[in-house]
């Protein structure tokens, strides 16, 4: 069964790299940005949870120093997207370039997850590699091209089923 | 309905003020109060309003004003707001929005975001010439009324603010909110450049524009 869309909740993850380390002064003007944009986050309406401690760069993330990582869960798409493009967080997103380098290749990614499940940086730069290797798909998509959860759960469901053929195949 | 009918049913004028009633509430209207604000008889405020609504530019719920429900409680008064679709119509025909769309996507990839916003500011500052001289909050919502941003005045505790309740760039600020948004504020900083007890700024807010001008305090008119 696919159940409902409330049985699914939408993640995001992106990275930036950062123009200059965090505790530069160049750097000031974001870091004033940074907390209160993360309440806002939790105090709006569709957030589900992002990891508590900040990451940086940590070193379970492939993708060195300097590094700004980000990722949350959201009750649906439109959750996310209002609080993204729709508050006080789209200044933050115009002022981006003062910030952070322009990125060479794509650094956001979305996917549907079962509602309680909490991802870990594994699946994030796994979800990030599958998007980059094959462009927008019901398991890996962005903003503008956009899947269902009902979509996703077909598209699990496969991946789960070639996955274990694979395996047996190889034992 | 297509988008020359649509428009076409906008002819008449009593239809026309109506339309433009109902769409600068920020509330679903009913017909009692539409025939109130234009001065004319409820029967033929409803009757143009349902023409409105047929021709898809308007749209309707049902909702029992009273509160109450169940059997006595009467049929739910219709009201109307304006419809999400937009209409547009040229003759010779051309499609400016797949131009605009396709630039849009080329300029971020490109991240020209700043290159765009240059020459918005520009653009902003001939609009102020030609328009000449804008002072004070009166001034400017007449200014952004004539260019279809539907102001609306606010106060909040930093004082006056004009708050937009149309993004003439709508359909291209959802798909490339920090470009076409910034686009935006640029415009709005070119244009208001000269005037300066008035500030352009950047206070999102679902369904609104994301721009607000503000009234610096000392000189609110």
């Amino acid at each position: 069964m696919l159940g409902g869309m409330s049985d699914f909740h939408l993640a995001q993850f992106n990275f930036a790299r950062l123009r200059a380390p965090l505790d530069a002064p160049e750097m000031a003007g974001f870091l004033a940005l940074r907390d209160p944009l993360n309440a806002l986050a939790e105090g709006t309406p569709g957030y589900v949870w992002r990891p508590v401690s900040p990451v940086e760069g940590a070193d379970e993330w492939p993708y060195g120093p300097d590094v700004l990582i980000n990722y949350s869960v959201w009750e649906s798409r439109e959750t996310l997207w209002e609080y993204a493009y729709r508050s006080g967080h789209l200044e933050a997103m115009r002022r981006r370039r003062e910030w952070f380098e322009r990125a060479a290749e794509v650094y956001q990614v979305l996917w549907w997850i079962p509602a309680g499940h909490r991802p870990g940086p594994d699946e994030c730069v796994e979800r990030l590699e599958l998007l980059r290797r094959e462009g927008p798909g019901p398991r890996a998509f962005t903003f503008r091209t956009p899947y269902t959860a009902a979509e996703a759960a077909r598209a699990e469901a496969e991946h789960a089923t070639i996955t274990q053929l694979d395996a047996a195949r190889a034992g | 309905m297509d988008d020359v009918e649509a428009i076409a049913a906008l002819r008449d004028p009593v239809r026309r003020r109506l339309y433009e009633y109902v769409a600068a509430q920020d509330h679903e209207v009913s017909r009692n109060e539409a025939a109130e604000a234009m001065g004319v008889q409820r029967t033929l405020a409803a009757f143009h309003l349902d023409k409105l609504a047929e021709a898809g530019l308007l749209e309707t719920t049902g909702r029992r004003l009273t509160g109450r429900s169940g059997p006595g409680a009467g049929r739910p008064a219709k009201l109307y707001r304006r419809a999400a679709a937009e209409r547009v119509v040229s003759v010779p025909p051309r499609d400016y929005r797949t131009a605009a769309e396709l630039l849009a996507e080329a300029a971020e990839e490109a991240e020209l975001d700043e290159r765009l916003w240059r020459a918005a500011r520009l653009r902003g500052r001939e609009l102020a010439r030609d328009a000449g001289p804008v002072r004070g909050l009166d001034e400017a919502e007449a200014l952004l009324a004539r260019r279809g941003y539907e102001p609306v005045r606010e106060q909040t505790p930093a004082g006056a603010v004009l708050r937009m309740r149309n993004c003439p760039f709508h359909v291209l600020s959802e798909r490339f909110p920090p470009l076409v948004c910034g686009m935006n504020l640029a415009l709005l900083e070119g244009a208001f450049e000269g005037s300066a007890d008035l500030a352009p700024r950047m206070d999102p807010r679902p369904g609104w524009c994301c721009t607000v001008l503000a009234a610096s305090k000392n000189n609110e008119d």
